[in-house]
């Protein structure tokens, strides 16, 4: 009994120092998010540091609340947060279907190997000119940009998973005469699922550099617009309001990733 | 004309590098309901041959009948289980089970029945609805038994399909696999390289030396033997003089 008595407190003290430790790193965690601004602010207003490029906290609240009111802030996070999903599923969904195409002919795949790693090396935004004269300086063409800065690491990445699959999987289905179909279906691809939902999160950060690129480019609207806008008007409180609003949207969408990667590893254990 | 047929076969792996010989000449009958191991040596070319028989691969030399056709050309005649179980870990049990019947286009009431009275035979019913990484390795291996048996083949092809489990468990589950597949009538071929375990399951053991992969010596199991399950078999006076006869072939294959 006393035994009994001294494991559990021993165990309530565990707990306890496993609560402490993650409030305490919760609380540093929201100081260093109030000391960053505060600085900021105290900065800018001695003019520590140029408020005409720094701006200052208070500024960029006062026109992001102006923007909210007059509606038109909303209007401009739709619009890239459309394009970056658009331009991120498609390119997820495009380089999938090449690494099955791949997979399928090894030949093929054999032959296309300099041009996947030229591709792959390749930085991707410098097609930026070329998408928009050949797409038309729109919607389409930020997109695409959203899409192809995703799709040969996508290709590349799926394709080696696809590979690696453990061969006496690919075995056992030969011995039922399964076809090369089946066996896709029944071992290659859900096998690699884990590996294709990881790069979903490597994805959306390079669907938002694709989409941003694409606005600075050619566009009249969306985030990357206001930055460009404002950094032509000498407007920095606009520049730095954007980009704070995209360090926010890009996280969420990460994060959304993460809940569901995790979600599909649970269903495997 | 018996129920497989394995006519000087030879098999030739090519590398770049090389061309490798895996097995040589191979000539061996086998009745349909008997139970025949073949030991060895690891590299003697046991699993090749295996392959072979199951379709897999088609040999460079001579010909393979099972049930008086190609492999190549049979279709849920020949079942083979593998080393391990690979039971597919994001599939349930049931789903595992179902997996040949599915990839031959037989699923259908009849057979989802037969194939989960059967998982309830090696008692592993409630587990249906379970994942593979839930289940202990003896288990895990019934499981991939069943699955095996599910699309009801003819011929049983196992891969040394005890060596990833422990003593215990593996004792158990070989007086499993000789009882079932005796209910069954089935006709088996064992890869091992256990001589006990080749004992103690078999009607006739094929002796393999390696370098090529060759047939070095048959042995008939001697009949009171045979009769008994392998748990009984092990502990019956004439298997330790039978064992012993056995070792001293292989100890002179080594040294020789």
């Amino acid at each position: 009994m006393k035994m009994d008595d001294r494991i559990s407190s021993l165990h309530q003290n565990y707990k306890l120092k496993i609560k402490k430790e993650k409030r305490f790193i919760t609380i540093c965690q929201i100081l260093l998010f109030l000391a960053f601004f505060t600085i900021w602010e105290v900065a800018s207003r001695r003019e520590w540091v140029d408020p005409l490029i720094f701006s200052s906290p208070s500024k960029i609240w006062h026109l992001l609340l102006n923007k909210i009111s007059d509606a038109s802030l909303f209007h401009h996070m739709v619009v890239t947060l459309t394009e970056t999903a658009a331009g991120f599923i498609i390119g997820t969904l495009a380089g999938t279907i090449l690494a099955t195409i791949l997979w399928w002919s090894p030949l093929l795949s054999k032959i296309l190997d300099p041009y996947l790693v030229v591709l792959n090396a390749l930085p991707k935004v410098a097609l930026g000119p070329i998408l928009i004269v050949a797409l038309g300086p729109g919607f389409t063409s930020i997109i695409t940009m959203g899409a192809v800065v995703s799709v040969i690491i996508t290709t590349i990445v799926v394709y080696t998973s696809f590979r690696e699959v453990d061969p006496n999987y690919l075995k056992v289905l030969q011995t039922f005469g399964a076809t090369r179909k089946q066996i896709f279906q029944e071992a290659v691809f859900p096998s690699s699922l884990p590996a294709i939902i990881s790069t979903l999160k490597v994805n959306v950060g390079l669907s938002w550099v694709g989409v941003i690129v694409g606005e600075y480019l050619v566009s009249n609207e969306g985030l990357g617009y206001l930055i460009i806008y404002g950094f032509q008007v000498f407007d920095f409180t606009l520049v730095l309001m954007s980009l704070l609003i995209i360090a926010v949207l890009a996280a969420i969408m990460y994060q959304a990733v993460a809940v569901l990667e995790k979600l599909t590893a649970k269903n495997r254990n | 004309m018996s129920f497989v047929e394995i006519d000087h076969v030879s098999h030739t792996y090519f590398t770049p590098e090389a061309a490798f010989e895996a097995v040589h000449n191979i000539q061996m009958t086998v009745e349909e309901g008997e139970f025949i191991s073949l030991l060895g040596p690891s590299g003697c070319g046991k699993t090749t041959l295996l392959s072979l028989i199951a379709g897999l691969m088609t040999p460079t030399y001579g010909t393979i009948y099972v049930d008086g056709q190609h492999p190549k050309n049979l279709k849920n005649t020949i079942g083979y289980m593998l080393q391990q179980d690979y039971l597919f870990p994001w599939k349930t049990i049931e789903q595992n089970v179902l997996l040949g019947l599915k990839v031959m286009k037989q699923l259908n009431e009849t057979s989802k029945a037969n194939a989960l009275s059967l998982l309830e035979q090696m008692g592993l019913k409630n587990v249906r609805n379970q994942t593979p990484r839930q289940l202990s390795g003896g288990m895990r291996q019934r499981v991939a038994l069943v699955r095996t048996l599910a699309v009801n083949p003819k011929l049983l092809l196992l891969d040394e399909p005890f060596s990833a489990l422990d003593y215990q468990t593996k004792l158990k589950l070989e007086d499993l696999v000789f009882q079932t597949l005796k209910s069954f009538q089935k006709t088996a071929i064992l890869v091992t390289h256990d001589i006990g375990e080749a004992i103690c399951m078999s009607d006739r053991i094929y002796l393999f030396s390696k370098g090529p992969g060759r047939i070095h010596k048959v042995f008939e199991v001697p009949d009171e033997l045979r009769s008994l399950s392998p748990l009984e078999a092990r502990n019956h006076l004439s298997f330790t003089p039978f064992f012993q006869e056995i070792w001293k072939e292989l100890e002179s294959l080594e040294n020789g």
